[in-house]
C-alpha cells in the first residue's frame, strides 16, 4: 500500500460524513443466494454508494468447499456489499449483504450475531439455497424475516404455500418485494423491525 | 407446483459467551465519554472490532505515524465503521482490525461500540429506527 505521493486520500466525500454526535452503529444482516438481489437492494436503501469489504480466506476454507484442491494454496478473497442510513445523529445503522453459503460466515467474527436481525432474500426459482441459511439463523437464534424477491419468470406461489414449504412459525414474517425499488425494500426493513419489536414486546428478543 | 420443503431447526445451546470487553458503569460514562474499549491481554492480541465498531481520530498524525495511520487518521476526522475503513483502504477486514488495534493502543483512534441485539436496553432504538426508515 503507497498512499505517498497521492493527491487524493481515501475516505467518505464531505456529505457521507457522519456527525462527531454519532455514538453506535447497529447492523442488519442481508442474506441470500449469488444473484437473489442482495447489493441490489443493499443499493436501493442506502444512503451512501454501496461500499465492499473483504476478507481473505485461507487455509480455513479449505476442505470446506468442494472448489478447493486439496494441493491449493491460493488465498481466496470473499467480498461483501453494504450501505448504510443514518437513523438519528447518534445511531447509524448499517446494512450487510451477505453471501449465502456457509463457508463465509465465519469470516466475519459477529457478523450475525451482534446483528439486529436479518433479512433472508429468496428467489423462488432456487429457493432452497436459502434453506441452510434460515437454518443457521435459527440455530443462532437471529431473529429474521423472509423477503420475496419477484423476477418475472419466476414462480408464484401463494405466501400460505412458502410458509408451509419454508416451514416457518405463524409470526415469522414473509413478504415480497422488489430489490430495486427503495420503497419496497423500505418496507422490508420495516417489517423486520417491527418483528423485533414485537418480539422485543414478548421479552424474546435475545 | 409445489416448492421444496424445508424442516425448521431449533435454537442451539449457547456457546460459553467470548470475553468481552469491560462493562462500563455509568460513572465512568461521564468521565470518559467514548473510550469504550481498552487493550489488554497478551502481546499480539486483536482488539474486539466489529464491522461496525466506529472509528475516530483523536490525534493529529504524529510525525512517527506510517502512511497508513495518517490516512486513517484523515479518514476518521469524523465517525467512520471499521469496515468502511477496509472499504475506503481497500484492505481486507482482518488486516485493517490489526492496523486499527495498534493504533488504538497507541490512543492515535478511539472505538465506539456497535449496538448488538443481545444488549439492546429497551425498545427506544428499534422504535428509531423504525422513524429514520420511514423518512427514506
Amino acid at each position: 500500500m503507497d498512499f505517498k505521493g497521492s493527491d487524493t486520500v481515501p475516505g467518505p466525500r464531505a456529505e457521507d460524513q457522519l456527525p462527531q454526535t454519532t455514538t453506535a452503529a447497529a447492523k442488519i444482516v442481508i442474506v441470500g443466494g449469488f444473484g437473489v438481489g442482495k447489493t441490489t437492494m443493499v443499493g436501493s436503501v442506502s444512503e451512501i454508494k454501496p461500499l465492499t469489504t473483504e476478507e481473505t480466506m485461507t487455509q480455513a476454507g479449505i476442505g470446506v468447499d468442494d472448489d478447493f484442491g486439496s494441493d491449493t494454496k491460493t488465498a481466496t478473497t470473499v467480498a461483501m456489499d453494504f450501505g448504510r442510513i443514518r437513523i438519528t445523529d447518534k445511531v447509524v445503522l448499517y446494512l450487510f449483504g451477505t453471501p449465502g453459503q456457509e463457508r463465509f460466515w465465519f469470516l466475519w467474527n459477529g457478523l450475525f450475531e451482534g446483528a439486529l436481525g436479518a433479512v433472508v432474500l429468496v428467489d423462488t426459482r432456487r429457493l432452497e439455497v436459502s434453506y441452510e441459511v434460515m437454518g443457521r439463523l435459527e440455530e443462532g437464534g437471529v431473529p429474521f424475516v423472509v423477503a420475496v424477491n419477484t423476477f418475472p419468470d419466476g414462480p408464484r406461489y401463494p405466501l400460505d404455500d412458502l410458509r408451509a414449504a419454508l416451514d416457518l412459525p405463524p409470526d415469522v414474517p414473509i413478504v415480497e418485494c422488489d430489490a430495486r425499488r427503495r420503497a419496497s425494500s423500505r418496507d422490508v426493513l420495516m417489517t423486520l423491525m417491527r418483528f423485533l419489536h414485537t418480539l422485543s414486546l414478548r421479552g424474546s428478543l435475545t | 407446483m409445489t416448492p421444496p420443503q424445508r424442516r425448521r431447526r431449533q435454537p442451539l445451546p449457547l456457546p460459553p459467551p467470548a470475553p468481552a470487553p469491560p462493562a462500563e458503569s455509568p460513572a465512568d460514562r461521564g468521565k470518559q465519554p467514548d473510550r469504550l474499549y481498552t487493550i489488554t491481554g497478551p502481546d499480539g492480541e486483536r482488539a474486539p472490532l466489529d464491522l461496525v465498531t466506529l472509528i475516530v481520530a483523536c490525534a493529529d498524525p504524529p510525525s512517527s505515524a506510517t502512511p497508513e495511520q495518517t490516512v486513517v487518521l484523515r479518514m476518521c476526522a469524523a465517525p467512520l465503521s471499521v469496515a468502511e475503513v477496509s472499504a475506503y483502504l481497500g484492505l481486507p477486514f482482518t488486516v485493517v482490525t490489526v492496523l486499527l488495534t495498534e493504533m488504538l493502543a497507541a490512543e492515535l483512534v478511539q472505538a465506539r461500540a456497535p449496538i448488538v441485539r443481545q444488549k439492546l436496553p429497551d425498545r427506544s432504538l428499534l422504535e428509531a429506527v423504525m422513524h429514520g426508515l420511514q423518512r427514506l
